[in-house]
């Protein structure tokens, strides 16, 4: 199975990039469906990133975040080939992880 | 001897209440910290709250100040407000969180970020937005809040309009 997570971490020095797009549907709640019916709210809640044992980066979402979530954001104390672990958990209590090298 | 021994047990008896008051001192100084990473749960009641004061205030009990120090980029004119870009920076110290606001959406509060130490104050990201209205980014350093907020016309709406 694919992952639904899309992770590149680029280190430049003592900084580490990260950019990650998820694929999500992230339903609002307020949309509605061909035939009328409310979609009902599906959305990531929680997105963490970890690197060597340590949270690095946690964001803690509603419905308002896009469909298919990007997000980029970068941190210090990491090297070249160091993992990066990134989880998220929904609403509905599914969730998804992945392990990406630093490049 | 017992004239010596005397006045030993109020002494260390007002040695012992320093250090307590010392250690009391100390446990709340190491406490703060640890309560803000125990803090880790989903901010449920935030995200609830319909209008931007009541979520600020229910995600971080406090108001904020305008600040330059906050640099909030957003476009102008989002031709789809169901996938607006938007990024802030800050040139704050110590920041510990960076939150999202859309004044007019359904729900307040967008998406919350956590800062943990080593960790730059720099976020992009993208939002869904109902309507023209205000995005207000906050940022919380050194236990304050500082805020942004930019207009962004919506051309067509994000949440099923």
């Amino acid at each position: 199975m694919t992952s639904s997570i899309r992770v590149r971490a680029t280190a430049n020095g003592d900084i580490t990039e990260v950019q990650a797009l998820i694929q999500h549907p992230m339903d609002s709640g307020f949309v509605k469906n061909a035939k009328g019916e409310l979609i009902p709210p599906h959305f990531i809640q929680e997105l963490k990133f970890a690197c060597n044992g340590k949270d690095v980066f946690v964001a803690d979402w509603g419905p308002a975040v896009s469909k298919d979530p990007y997000v980029k954001f970068s941190f210090k104390g990491a090297k070249k080939g160091d993992d990066l672990k990134i989880s998220w958990t929904d609403n509905k209590g599914a969730s998804d992880e992945t392990t990406a090298k630093i490049a | 001897m017992t004239t010596t021994t005397g006045p030993h047990p109020t002494r260390r008896l007002i040695l012992q209440g320093a250090a307590s008051v010392a250690l009391i001192g100390l446990g709340n100084l190491a406490f703060a910290p640890a309560r803000a990473a125990a803090n880790d749960k989903y901010p449920e009641e935030a995200f609830k709250q319909k209008s931007e004061a009541d979520a600020i205030k229910a995600l971080y009990g406090k108001a904020a100040e305008p600040s330059d120090k906050v640099k909030l980029d957003a476009p102008e004119i989002a031709e789809n407000g169901a996938v607006v870009p938007i990024s802030v920076t800050t040139t704050l110290d110590k920041v510990t969180s960076i939150s999202f606001f859309v004044a007019e959406n359904p729900n307040a509060l967008a998406a919350s970020y956590k800062i943990p130490d080593g960790t730059l104050p720099s976020i992009a990201n993208r939002l869904k937005m109902a309507k023209t209205t205000n995005v207000v980014a906050i940022v919380e350093a050194d236990g304050k809040l500082f805020s942004a907020s930019k207009e962004v016309k919506v051309t067509v709406g994000g949440c099923g309009g």
